[in-house]
């Protein structure tokens, strides 16, 4: 299991292909489910410049890493990881990466929707918009899905 | 001892403060402590809570020494 908050950007297919590359249960893994969630340059009808990401130090890491637990037990995962940015994020770089690796496609898949939903409704992290008219704002709330 | 209260995101502005740090002499409810950071602002429905990092309701019990957080609805992922 690994979680990390990432001030700087990062290339989620590295990432994935440097984790499998360190990973040591040859033999066992028959699925991987990865979901990766990137920053539109729309949101609410207007056009988005950029975008700030803060988050609760310490909550938020706390959060990721006891949901990750709770999905390696609950679908019997082989491994699991979560990465989210912080700070200052341009347009199409990725805002999160949530990976499941199980011996079979059902765990993989439910548990990294079940990584990314949880996360979407309870790690405290928060965006704030600059559109390209300079107008910064709260995102009030996510989209439901 | 204090309770060390911190604030985020758009509550922190609405506050207009970050972190506070609140004499403690007995336990005081997180609604309590919400009273006395915001000036007697009324809770917001959609308020988040949380007690040492780990989400509580507004009866829940802060003492000396304990981190409580006040913030909007998330909006990660």
């Amino acid at each position: 299991m690994k979680v990390e908050i990432c001030p700087q950007p990062f290339n989620p297919w590295s990432v994935l292909q440097e984790y499998e590359a360190q990973r040591t249960q040859a033999g066992k893994c028959g699925a991987t489910a990865c979901f990766i969630g990137t920053m539109r340059d729309y949101n609410a009808g207007d056009t988005v410049q950029q975008m700030w990401l803060e988050h609760y130090a310490g909550m938020t890491e706390l959060y990721l890493q006891q949901l990750a637990h709770e999905a390696e037990q609950r679908w019997q995962l082989l491994d699991s990881l979560i990465l989210h940015r912080v700070g200052e994020i341009q347009c199409d770089q990725t805002i999160v990466l949530v990976a499941a690796w199980a011996g079979h496609r059902s765990p993989a898949l439910d548990a990294c929707r079940y990584l990314i939903e949880e996360l979407k409704q309870h790690a405290p992290f928060w965006k704030r918009e600059t559109l390209n008219t300079g107008q910064q704002r709260w995102v009030a709330q996510n989209t439901p899905k | 001892m204090n309770i060390t209260v911190k604030l985020f995101a758009s509550l922190r502005e609405q506050v207009g403060k970050g972190e506070v740090k609140l004499n403690a002499d007995k336990p005081m409810t997180i609604a309590q402590i919400w009273a006395q950071v915001s000036e007697e602002m009324p809770l917001p429905t959609h308020i988040l809570m949380a007690l040492n990092m780990q989400y509580v309701e507004p009866n829940a019990l802060a003492q000396a020494g304990d981190e409580v957080a006040f913030f909007p609805p998330v909006t990660g992922g």
